[in-house]
């Protein structure tokens, strides 16, 4: 397949509405994707579909990320002049900033014909509450109605086009979203032999168990029971 | 109906006697022996599976280990002709209500097998948001099979011990059968699907949170 520099180009030059973003992925297995945004999304999934020397005939799975708020430190370095007869010293400067959150939708095409494959696709919606639209890529890719029907139920991404979007996991009085980074799950932890991670801090808040004088708050003993 | 009927006299014969007899071609026995005999050879389970427990009951049933050995080959598609439910697998809250309703519809006299690590306690799932942490808040069980997955072998175990059970059930007295008597209601209730859990999350009257040993409190 055609790397994706000049894929992006490619886009970019036939699509007048729409942004490609590249993004980068420096691990071992160097699947680097396409971030779309813009409208007409659906026709750039046509036209990956049906361009010859592409022919991504299969979406084989549709997925979904949860980005949360987050706050990004940038460090400046800034170049200050020094005294007369020195030379100008280099400062370092912490900018604090926060990254609004989003939910995010990947894409992973493949071609059967040409064999060739994946591209990764992304879609990201506006923020994680009321602009939740992406477009749906069903009616393009049939095999998407029950991943994009997923990734709604569990990360509440509402795909606009899409034929019958309901919960597919959860029944259908669920309120929420549980793969979303803040979901607050059921509050019913039970007494189990041995925690340990997660379950380990969900034991000690149930199930504080009172510290004989002397002990530490050591995380391999507490929240067990002794015999 | 209780009352009417006096409790079985004990036997005045020792099962050891009894066998002795037996061997001299003298078979003596009562109508609750032979009743029960007959019931615990002939248990039909639902068919009905869940996750990969589901995959060793079906290994159970085919010719390698042979479940029709013990009379349970016959599995209904059917609850209203089934005795067993074999709750074989991760019971999700979405399908909890549905466990409890096909348990609803099976005729007395029925009996459950939890099968596997997920039907006892919720398994490897237990902490998570969508997994029911043990069938046996809802519905009264007689087997437990641990295991994830059990083996076949261990199916047919527990199918054996429930036939004991069976075989050890007076027809009369206050230890009867819910099915021979009139003051155990036999249906359970089912729970709701609610906004974030189902409710009630537990049958008070089946099943209460395990009391802790907690030694500073004596």
């Amino acid at each position: 397949m055609e790397a994706l520099e000049v894929l992006r180009e490619r886009l970019c030059a036939r699509f007048s509405g729409i942004e490609v973003a590249l993004i980068p992925n420096a691990s071992p297995s160097g699947q680097s994707s396409l971030l779309l945004s813009g409208s007409g999304l659906r026709e750039v999934a046509y036209f990956l579909r049906d361009d010859p020397a592409l022919r991504l005939d299969q979406c084989s799975n549709v997925t979904g990320v949860d980005w949360p708020e987050r706050e990004v430190v940038d460090t400046v370095k800034e170049t200050q002049p020094g005294a007369p007869g020195e030379a100008p010293t280099i400062v370092e400067r912490k900018i604090k900033r926060t990254e609004p959150g989003c939910l995010e939708v990947v894409y992973h095409l493949y071609s059967i014909a040409l064999r060739q494959g994946p591209l990764v696709l992304r879609l990201r919606t506006g923020n994680r509450t009321d602009a939740v639209t992406v477009p749906s890529f069903t009616p393009v890719w049939r095999s998407c109605e029950f991943q994009e029907r997923e990734v709604f139920d569990l990360f509440g991404v509402v795909f606009e086009g899409h034929p019958d979007l309901r919960r597919i996991l959860m029944w259908d009085a669920f309120k929420d979203h549980p793969m979303r980074k803040d979901y607050v799950e059921p509050d019913d932890y039970e007494w189990e032999p041995t925690p340990h991670g997660d379950v380990l801090a969900k034991a000690r808040k149930h199930y504080p168990v009172p510290m004989a004088p002397g002990a530490t708050d050591d995380p391999a003993t507490a929240g067990k029971i002794s015999e | 109906m209780n009352e009417t009927i006096p409790a079985t006299p004990p036997p005045t014969l020792t099962p050891d006697e009894r066998d002795d007899l037996r061997r001299q071609g003298i078979l003596l026995t009562s109508l609750e022996e032979l009743y029960n005999w007959g019931r615990s050879h002939s248990v039909w389970p639902l068919n009905f599976g869940l996750a990969c427990c589901a995959i060793e009951m079906i290994a159970a049933s085919m010719a390698r280990f042979d479940i029709a050995r013990f009379g349970s080959e016959v599995f209904r598609p059917s609850p209203r002709q089934a005795d067993l439910l074999i709750v074989s697998g991760t019971v999700t809250k979405k399908m909890a209500p549905h466990v409890v309703r096909l348990w609803n519809q099976m005729p007395e006299p029925k009996y459950c097998i939890a099968m596997g690590a997920c039907a006892i306690s919720g398994g490897p799932f237990k902490q998570g948001y969508n997994v029911l942490k043990g069938i046996d808040r809802f519905i009264p069980v007689d087997i437990y099979i641990p295991g994830c997955p059990p083996r076949p072998e261990a199916l047919l175990n527990g199918l054996v011990q429930l036939q004991q059970k069976i075989r050890g059930q007076p027809l009369t007295g206050a230890d009867a059968p819910r099915h021979l008597r009139s003051d155990d209601p036999c249906d359970c209730p089912v729970p709701e699907l609610g906004a974030n859990d189902i409710e009630p999350s537990h049958t008070p009257a089946l099943w209460s949170a395990p009391a802790l040993p907690r030694p500073d409190k004596g």
